[in-house]
């Protein structure tokens, strides 16, 4: 270790120099892979977007035998599951965070914690076949028939719940993207929650408000950064899920006004379609919808960043 | 006294309903495992691990599967992971505060919430298409770009964990900053790192989407990396799609060995973190 | 393992190379012991690079329609001579993108390409079986064969202007059968298929509507129902959905015991699928003069003639890049055509009449050359 010797000090120098250089080359390979999947997305959609322009997000129409190509419905049909994964999956993350952190015994807290963190380790895939043999004959038998015999009639709302119970379709998909995002949201808001300092809550509690007013009206306002990130965190990943939607969403290009029905996400046709694309109008289109899922989602997904490092900072700055 | 009662109540009522949340969370992961335990169990045997993957109606196992899913894993971990593991060392070390620092942990953190099938399409537009051909390697690329983000993010936090004294007592006796990496943080760290790579492998075993453009799939033994091979979620993918039993119960068996194998690994990586957040606790 | 073993100077030399640098490159505080280990897991990962593989030579990809009797045979052929055949169903869509793409040996397409097309791209092609599709549902208390529909109600099915399986139109052709009030659930291809062009262009020479709404190809844009990637997946959709109608290729019907309905043919006659049927409409083919081997067998004439029969093709190119390859694909070609054709009668697809086969081999031996020379060793 002795550094008298000039050669020695030289020799540590230029492994600086390259331990550091190496470092910082593998830092700017992040940003390559970013900058690299942008352009070559771009470049491969170029052809599609450049032939059918702005009509190519506009129309309903995908027609492999004409070559007429648009991608509304792959739109609607990510949009939909992803709303109704994230109007099922928020409420109950919100639910079971509340209960990890106000009501849940102290020696259950780890487990439960511990058991709904694993949900989020099962690969995709898992979810997937569940849907498929599992969970839409249960909807197909049970499920469906009802809501179509008593929503259906409904006026208004009634006409999502229309047409013949195939079991699979766009609400089975939103059903089962809900129970893969639930875990990164309950996860998120739990340790949202549990950053808010107990002098509020006590202050809360001192004025005689009961447990549920001290979360609405404490908890919550503290931790709505934290929560909104972790809700846009869960709905960047529910943008994107391809395996578990794949086998339940019926792989219908077709906008339709019911739940029940068939439909395809932006993701989905690209797992069923893009190894079977003839044609380079085809492939560029499903890249082309490639891009419009990695915009939508990078949009997403950077906010949720952006807002969760803001809670950081002020987290920080509050201890 | 009547508005006192209403609040009481609507505090049952939700505190009710976060326990019926909770309840519903667990039922899920309890029905998913029940199922995969029940479909998976009946279909193991020792066939699995000695036979390929059969023709529709023949008898055969999973070996070529889970050999395929096995070496692109360990090769994908290979290629990511020294690059997350730098690229984490350069954002501790060299650029704690810098511009291009927090842009980099910015895209980052984007990578790592992807749609893992967009990075299934740049490998393919930029490996598939050179090559001509499907093969291995282009698996083991795309693996290897998403066990990136997952590797730069836990190292970062486990170097950033080390006390600055350690630091600095290395720095005082003249050692520049790679030796002090090398010789210090990284043995101070090394659960840390461990852990990391421990979820990137958990996290890139279970992927199939990038690998469904990229090493394709193989129904024979093929250790040729430029060639199609075999990986246990793009067979599950198809065995589990069509309509033969012999396959589906191959899918459910496959199905229960990643979900194990990654259950596994995350377990492991609680336990590691759990270890050294104790390590920290007792007083260093 | 059936590896073959690495030649014993080449494992020496490679053992060597990485055990000695263990020697060089180590940190001063890391025992011997622990740097070989860590060599070792290396040589381990290296091993995996340098092993041989012996099996899938030949690499195809394409039609979903004869993949129970390519596999069947592959099987057999694999276990008689070792040399594997890498069959990737992903459709006929698929299949003629990847040899358009050169990324496999052969294609396989159960809609030929226009003779243009080949000539353009190059391709050659040439008819490996014959089989039929057939409709298959789910309708709780009908068994197999039970069912009988024809060509226009079909296409008033899957047009979505037939919904229930109590329709009038349906229980005019079924007097005597029992049909439940369920919802009809049309199952269709949602991947390139040439079962789905072999299916849509049956429609479409049944119901003049059919044919300008949807139209005859490998991918149809569907008004109605659920789409499924590949025979299987419609197999598999149409047996978990209630009062779910698909087509399918006869093999998969029958090794899935799904049931399958009779149609009415051109002359009128009820007929069910078997191999009979198949073999009664391929009969009239005239494949002599056909261009390119392009002919298209559905709603054949023929008092025992099955409307959807279809013969299965393979493309390879005229002038291979790989001769070797595409040599091995026709000596297994040449071993299915006379040894797999009992196998392929077990699941009822049709071989092919002798005198068609006779003509193949001419054409491969003609038309398919590398460096002047025929590219198939004529075994």
């Amino acid at each position: 270790m002795a550094i008298i010797d000039p050669r020695h000090a030289a020799k540590q120098l230029i492994y600086e120099r390259i331990f550091r250089a190496a470092t910082l080359a593998a830092a700017l390979l992040v940003l390559l892979i970013l900058g690299g999947v942008t352009v070559s997305l771009a470049g491969g959609a170029w052809p599609a977007l450049r032939h059918f322009g702005f009509s190519f997000v506009s129309r309903e129409i995908w027609n492999p035998v004409t070559d007429e190509y648009g991608a509304l419905a792959p739109i609607y049909g990510t949009l939909v599951t992803s709303l109704i994964a994230m109007l099922l999956a928020v409420p109950t993350g919100f639910g079971i965070a509340l209960f990890l952190t106000e009501l849940c015994p102290p020696l259950l807290k780890r487990p439960i914690g511990v058991a709904v963190e694993l949900l989020a380790a099962v690969p995709s895939i898992i979810f997937g076949i569940w849907g498929l043999f599992v969970l839409a004959p249960v909807l197909q038998r049970y499920v469906q028939p009802w809501l179509i015999a008593h929503i259906g009639a409904l006026p208004l709302i009634g006409n999502l719940f229309k047409g013949p119970p195939f079991g699979i379709g766009i609400l089975t998909a939103g059903v089962v993207l809900a129970i893969m995002v639930l875990p990164f949201i309950a996860a998120t808001m739990r340790d949202v929650f549990d950053t808010v300092p107990p002098m509020l809550k006590e202050s809360g509690y001192g004025l005689g408000a009961t447990t549920w007013e001290v979360i609405w009206n404490v908890v919550v306002p503290h931790s709505r950064v934290g929560i909104v990130g972790g809700v846009m965190l869960g709905l960047g990943r529910a943008l994107g899920e391809t395996m578990a939607v794949t086998f339940v969403i019926g792989n219908a290009h077709r906008i339709s006004s019911s739940l029940l029905a068939p439909g395809t996400t932006i993701s989905s046709s690209i797992a069923n379609e893009f190894t079977e694309a003839v044609g380079d109008l085809y492939t560029s289109s499903l890249i082309a919808l490639g891009l419009l899922l990695f915009l939508i989602t990078f949009t997403v997904i950077a906010a949720a960043q952006a807002l969760l490092r803001r809670l950081e900072r002020q987290g920080s700055a509050a201890i | 006294m009547k508005r006192r009662a209403v609040r009481k109540a609507k505090n049952a009522a939700f505190l009710s309903l976060s326990l019926v949340a909770t309840m519903t969370g667990l039922a899920c992961l309890g029905a998913i495992l029940w199922t995969l335990l029940s479909h998976g169990l009946a279909a193991m045997s020792w066939r699995l691990f000695s036979q390929m993957t059969p023709p529709p109606g023949g008898q055969g196992g999973l070996l070529n599967a889970i050999y395929g899913s096995a070496v692109m894993t360990l090769f994908g971990i290979l290629i990511g992971s020294p690059i997350g593991v730098l690229a984490g060392t350069y954002l501790a070390e060299y650029g704690r505060s810098s511009r291009l620092s927090t842009v980099i942990r910015f895209i980052n953190d984007v990578l790592l919430s992807a749609p893992s099938i967009i990075i299934g399409l740049f490998v393919y537009e930029i490996v598939v298409v050179h090559m001509g051909h499907f093969s291995a390697l282009a698996g083991c690329l795309a693996l290897a770009i998403l066990a990136i983000p997952v590797t730069l993010r836990t190292t970062e936090d486990m170097l950033n964990l080390v006390p600055v004294g350690m630091k600095d007592s290395s720095a005082a006796l003249g050692a520049y900053p790679w030796r002090t990496t090398i010789s210090v943080l990284y043995p101070a760290a090394r659960s840390g790192i461990v852990t990391g790579l421990l979820l990137a492998i958990a996290r890139i075993s279970g992927e199939t989407a990038p690998l469904l453009f990229t090493a394709l799939n193989n129904q024979f033994w093929s250790t040729k990396l430029n060639a199609p091979m075999a990986n246990l979620p793009v067979v599950i993918f198809q065995f589990a799609l069509s309509p033969y039993k012999d396959w589906q119960d191959l899918a459910w068996a496959g199905a229960l060995i990643i979900t194990l194998t990654i259950l596994l690994l995350s377990i492991s990586a609680r336990v590691i973190l759990a270890m050294l957040q104790a390590e920290r606790g007792s007083g260093r | 393992m059936p590896a073959a073993a690495p030649n014993a100077v080449m494992e020496l030399q490679r053992w060597a190379l990485i055990i000695t640098p263990a020697f060089i490159i180590r940190k001063p505080e890391q025992s011997i012991h622990m740097t070989i280990m860590k060599r070792l897991a290396a040589t381990a990962a290296a091993s995996l690079l340098t092993f041989a593989a012996v099996a899938a030579d030949i690499s195809g990809a394409g039609a979903t329609f004869p993949y129970p009797i390519y596999a069947k045979w592959a099987d057999a052929y694999h276990k008689l001579t070792g040399v594997g055949l890498n069959y990737q169903s992903i459709g006929s869509g698929g299949g003629i993108k990847q040899i358009k793409a050169k990324t496999v040996t052969f294609g396989a397409s159960d809609m030929p390409l226009k003779p243009d097309d080949l000539k353009a791209a190059g391709l050659l092609q040439f008819p490996m079986i014959i089989g039929g599709v057939v409709p298959v549902v789910n309708i709780k208390g009908v068994a197999a064969g039970q069912l009988h529909l024809d060509g226009a109600t079909v296409a008033g099915i899957y047009l979505g202007e037939i919904t229930q399986w109590n329709d009038p139109k349906i229980k005019t052709l079924n007097p005597k059968l029992a049909l439940p009030a369920t919802a009809i659930a049309p199952v269709y291809r949602s991947d390139g298929s040439g079962t789905n062009f072999l299916f849509s262009d049956y429609l479409s020479k049944s119901s003049p509507k059919f044919m300008s709404a949807v139209g005859a190809n490998t991918s149809v844009q569907w008004p109605t129902g659920i789409g499924a990637k590949g025979n299987e997946g419609v197999a598999n959709m149409t047996t978990q959905t209630d009062g779910s109608i698909g087509y399918v290729e006869y093999a998969y019907a029958k090794q899935n015991k799904m049931s399958y309905a009779m149609l009415s043919n051109k002359s009128g006659a009820v007929v069910s699928p078997n191999a009979e049927s198949f073999q009664a409409a391929a009969a009239n083919a005239d494949w002599e003069h056909a261009d390119a081997y392009y002919l298209i067998l559905t709603d054949q004439a023929g008092a025992k003639s099955w409307p959807i029969t279809g013969a299965s093709f393979i493309l390879v190119y005229k002038q291979p890049t790989d001769p070797a390859a595409v040599n091995e694909a026709l000596k297994f070609f040449a071993w299915a055509y006379k040894d797999g054709a009992s196998m392929a009668g077990e699941l009822d697809y049709v071989p092919l009449p002798a005198p068609l086969i006779a003509q193949v081999k001419k054409t491969w031996t003609s038309q398919i050359t590398s460096a002047g020379q025929p590219v198939w060793s004529g075994k």
